[in-house]
């Protein structure tokens, strides 16, 4: 086992790399792949998706789309020595939804015949009809222009559905028998999950598209037991991407066991924080979830304008006339974009489920509040503002519908904190804190319904002294409001330690919806935040 | 390039309203369980249709209807397992399915875990189907939306938002070894949430019932409107530790955290509330209050859930926590077989036993402490003393000589339900909860809200 000091000196920039995994991002977002040759789309799927949008037509729909999908997804469960689960799930449907007098209405079917998706084109257009006597407003939708007969693909190079359940299982299980080997590591869970979605989509717009979109996740879970105690480390160990098996090997979850085992041993002798006010260095492994639940939802336009109210929530930052280009969300170098295109990050795609080929766009600039999240539906809803911006009124492409049996609504492009003007690295913000605590991996989240009081732990938390790290903290959370929160961020790391989180499983909506997401960005310092210890909370 | 598999698996069709019926679910499975040249294998089969009706911001939102069919195929040769999940019924796409989980099984490691597959089981029956609710129409939906738009509308100082979803179900489970379980329900869920447009007070109120004749539209309005109208303004109290009211909702929100954690296995291997070392536990030990009875039951009348587990198992009434104490822990087919126990199926379908006082009498009897109306983001913190994180919502007040006084700002809680039942000062009626357990309102002293939230 390394001493403290030894990890100091040669492991903090490992220590980044085992967390996160070894690929760093690019800063800079680039355009995605966009390939003109035809993936899937083939006459006899297009063609039933021509007959669901005619039938809605008949029926009396001013406007429809319909995805036929293929979701699938694969997931090997393991643990110590031993596989607890292979499961592959495949199912293939097909999606209508309907706009009759400005209403909405949908239908999922598994009847893949001419008649199965044209009788639930009529099913969306007789529920669309029914809601018009509690109609209030109706729905008018962005023009968006059609895109007849494009592709995509995400960013992977070996698809993970090609590789042969055993050699996942091999990998796992040497995994497990690393992190055994670390002192007073008697459990080990271990998990790798993929999803791979054929989606296929065509609107009466004209347009038809048709995107072949992989991700991969790998979980380890290394659980020390001491007297009367135990501590985990894990199990997101390795952020979740959109990417392939190449992403998975890349990660050298071998090499690493061994260390997430120790660390998870460290932490039984690791001392008990004292409550109070640090100043917290957050690693991206750390801080991409704070994004994602102070940032990331308080600027989804559903939530600001009170759709989600019945379960996910309203926003703090709303109402959008009052905050819009006004709220001072931090300081002049906070910069937040939305995009749908960082290359392997979860929600990147080539085109939304409203058949929007999305765009980057800045949700707070140098501080200042200035967009929200937006689909067809949402964004004639800010009309005055992009008018006021001399902006046209479209939508920033953020439709999702998690498979072809559910509507597709708002959901959480890639929200990433950019990085500092200086390459400041993770050891520089250390250097530079007098007393503080460095926190990695994502563990204990919890945030109010609009999104002002967090509470947040760490998988790992080091407490720092004169710019040193002197030895692992537990029982660390942070409990702030997001606007103070974010004021008090006063330094960041620069683009060289720009990283990708994410979270692979992203709840909203009712019926409950699943989204996969990632957040960029670079370590960052927060100054005097308030830190409970959660092993006396209770 | 592997397209087009797409459109091979046309499935074939059920009037809507109709889920498979027994001897569909049967023949399903027969054809799949036919195909198999496994030494064992289990076929699961959920056939699912749900309709769904939103509103929000006084408006109408989404609604939609959806039919999906998950059959999950597990084969077995020897130890080896594997389990492909397709949503086709057809031979060709039920063909593939076995192959593929076939191919799967042979390739993958032992699980000396696997127990093999359980024969023919005798389940009690759970009269959960309502016709009432499998036959209702998009037209029945949007009146119930109206119910709650209405009266907002014509108000000029609410906005609603609300959720109306209804499923009929059936649920079937085969193996090889000549196991066949059905069971189907219906279940109608309704949720409201209003808002005042001052943006100050926001209530919560909901309803569940398998039958849709149950579900009372009126009331839930009625009481989201009072408690939203009622929690505008909250004042700030203090955070710190305060008796505490939580109302069936939310007691519902916290009491099923015990029974996550009621896995013998995790705590004879030392990682659990439950555990002391050594392999011990806590079980025969008192460890909350004597008037906490926790148990499970698919058959309760306030629950009526499905009778048997994944595996095909019965599942019946079990007794976690007896007059305050730990009387067994949940036993998996291999766990129990290991330590020489019988298998309990999982802490599910819950029973917080109560006396007869309803909410209001609790309140009554209050000199002063919290109203809670539900429970938010709730997180664990610690595993080892279950102390979890989460905030109070949409209706939180204060009670002061047994009357809700004024409405209070959220708060942000740390603080274990074992500590809760330790400080239970008193227990009411269980009444089926939105989540669909039987949970009385409860009173308990040294809740421990650590923060406030302005979140309304």
């Amino acid at each position: 086992m390394t001493s403290r000091r030894s990890f100091l000196k040669a492991g903090t920039a490992a220590l980044g790399a085992a967390v996160v995994g070894p690929r760093v991002l690019p800063a800079t977002p680039r355009p995605p792949v966009q390939e003109r040759r035809t993936l899937y789309t083939d006459p006899a799927t297009r063609e039933l998706m021509m007959e669901a949008l005619d039938a809605a037509r008949r029926a009396g729909a001013s406007w429809a789309d319909v995805r036929i999908s293929r979701n699938r997804a694969n997931s090997i469960q393991t643990r110590e020595r031993q596989v607890t689960d292979v499961v592959v799930s495949d199912t293939i449907g097909c999606g209508v939804r309907v706009l009759v007098d400005g209403c909405w209405g949908f239908a999922a079917t598994e009847a893949l015949t001419k008649a199965g998706v044209g009788s639930a084109a009529q099913e969306a257009v007789a529920i669309a009809r029914a809601n018009r006597m509690a109609q209030d407003r109706r729905v008018t939708l962005a023009p968006a222009p059609a895109h007849p007969d494009v592709t995509w693909k995400s960013a992977y190079t070996i698809d993970p559905f090609t590789v042969p359940v055993e050699e996942k299982a091999d990998l796992l299980l040497r995994a497990n028998a690393e992190a055994l080997r670390a002192p007073n590591v008697r459990f080990v869970n271990s998990g790798l999950s993929f999803v791979k979605e054929e989606r296929n989509y065509a609107n009466t717009d004209g347009s038809v598209i048709t995107q072949d979109y992989v991700r991969s996740w790998v979980t380890l879970a290394c659980t020390a037991v001491g007297a009367g105690d135990f501590a985990t480390r894990g199990p997101e160990v390795v952020q979740p991407a959109g990417r392939g098996w190449e992403y998975v090997l890349e990660a050298d979850i071998v090499t690493n066991a061994r260390q997430w085992g120790e660390e998870a041993s460290e932490k039984l002798k690791a001392r008990s924080v004292e409550v109070g006010r640090w100043d917290l260095i957050l690693h991206p492994s750390q801080l991409f979830l704070t994004i994602h639940e102070t940032i990331g939802h308080a600027t989804e336009l559903d939530r600001a304008m009170g759709y989600e109210a019945n379960l996910a929530g309203t926003s703090f930052i709303s109402p959008p006339e009052k905050v819009l280009g006004t709220l001072k969300l931090g300081p002049d170098f906070l910069q937040v974009v939305g995009n749908r295109s960082e290359p392997g990050a979860l929600s990147t795609i080539g085109y939304d489920d409203d058949g929007v080929q999305p765009e980057d766009f800045p949700i707070v600039k140098d501080g200042i509040f200035v967009d929200y999240q937006t689909t067809r539906e949402q964004a004639p809803w800010l009309a005055w503002w992009y008018t006021k911006q001399g902006k046209p009124v479209r939508s920033h492409g953020c439709s999702y519908a998690q498979s072809w049996a559910d509507v597709q609504f708002q959901r959480m492009p890639n929200v990433s904190l950019q990085p500092g003007a200086r390459d400041l690295s993770w050891n520089d913000l250390i250097a530079a804190t007098d007393k503080g605590i460095a926190m990695i991996g994502r563990a204990s989240y919890s945030i109010d319904q609009q999104r002002y009081n967090g509470q947040f732990g760490a998988q790992l938390c080091y407490e720092i002294r004169n710019g040193r790290i002197v030895g692992q903290l537990r029982d660390v959370a942070y409990q702030m409001r997001s606007p103070e929160f974010w004021n008090s961020l006063d330094l960041l790391g620069g683009k060289s330690s720009y990283m990708l989180g994410g979270t692979f499983n992203d709840g909203k909506g009712q019926p409950g919806q699943s989204n996969a997401v990632s957040h960029g960005c670079p370590p960052a310092r927060f100054r005097n935040v308030n830190v409970i210890n959660t092993g006396r909370a209770g | 390039m592997e397209p087009r598999r797409l459109l091979v698996s046309a499935t074939q069709g059920t009037a809507p309203g109709d889920v498979l019926s027994r001897e569909e679910a049967e023949a399903l499975i027969g054809r799949a369980l036919g195909m198999s040249k496994a030494d064992a294998m289990r076929v699961n089969v959920l056939h699912d249709r749900e309709s769904n009706v939103r509103f929000a911001a006084n408006q109408m939102s989404t609604a939609g209807s959806s039919s999906t069919t998950t059959i999950r195929i597990q084969s077995v040769f020897g130890r080896r397992r594997a389990s492909v999940v397709t949503n086709s019924r057809s031979d060709e796409g039920l063909r593939r399915a076995v192959e593929q989980s076939e191919a799967l099984a042979r390739l993958a490691p032992e699980d000396p875990e696997y127990l093999g597959e359980l024969g023919a089981q005798q389940y009690v029956a759970v009269p959960a189907w309502f016709d009432a609710t499998a036959g209702l129409s998009a037209d029945d939906r949007a009146k119930a939306a109206l119910s709650a738009l209405a009266p907002a509308r014509a108000a000029n100082d609410l906005t609603v938002a609300g959720f109306l979803t209804t499923r009929a179900r059936a649920t079937a489970i085969g193996t090889s070894a000549g196991l066949f379980a059905y069971h189907r329900d219906t279940n109608a869920n309704y949720t409201l949430t209003a808002r005042t447009n001052d943006g100050t007070g926001s209530g919560w109120a909901g309803a569940t019932a398998n039958d849709w004749g149950a579900l009372d539209f009126g009331a839930v309005a009625a009481r989201a409107i009072e408690k939203a109208r009622g929690s505008r303004n909250p004042v700030a109290l203090e955070p710190g530790r305060y008796t505490v009211v939580l109302e069936p909702d939310a007691t519902s929100d916290l009491i099923p955290l015990v029974a996550g954690a009621l896995q013998a296995r995790a705590a004879e291997e030392g990682r659990s509330a439950f555990a002391k070392g050594g392999g011990a536990t806590k079980v025969v030990e008192r460890i909350v209050d004597e008037r906490v009875t926790l148990l499970s039951n698919p058959a309760d009348p306030l629950i009526l859930s499905t009778p048997f587990d994944n595996d095909g198992m019965p599942l019946g009434k079990q007794t976690w926590i007896s007059g305050g104490v730990l009387s067994q822990l949940a036993y998996t087919r291999f766990w129990a077989s290991k330590q020489g126990k019988s298998p309990t199926g999982g802490a599910g379908s819950l029973r917080l036993e109560g006396g007869s006082a309803s909410l209001d009498e609790i309140i009554a009897g209050t000199e002063r402490g919290i109203l809670v109306t539900h429970c938010w983001y709730i997180r664990a913190v610690d595993q080892r003393t279950l102390v979890y994180t989460g905030l109070t919502r949409d209706g939180t007040f204060l009670i002061e000589k047994g009357r809700v006084t004024r409405p209070v700002k959220n708060f942000r809680f740390n603080d274990s339900p074992l500590f809760m039942l330790n400080n239970l000062d008193a227990i009411g009626r269980p009444v089926r909860t939105v989540s669909g357990d039987a949970m009385p309102p409860i009173r308990v002293r040294d809740f421990h809200f650590t923060s406030l939230s302005d979140a309304v």
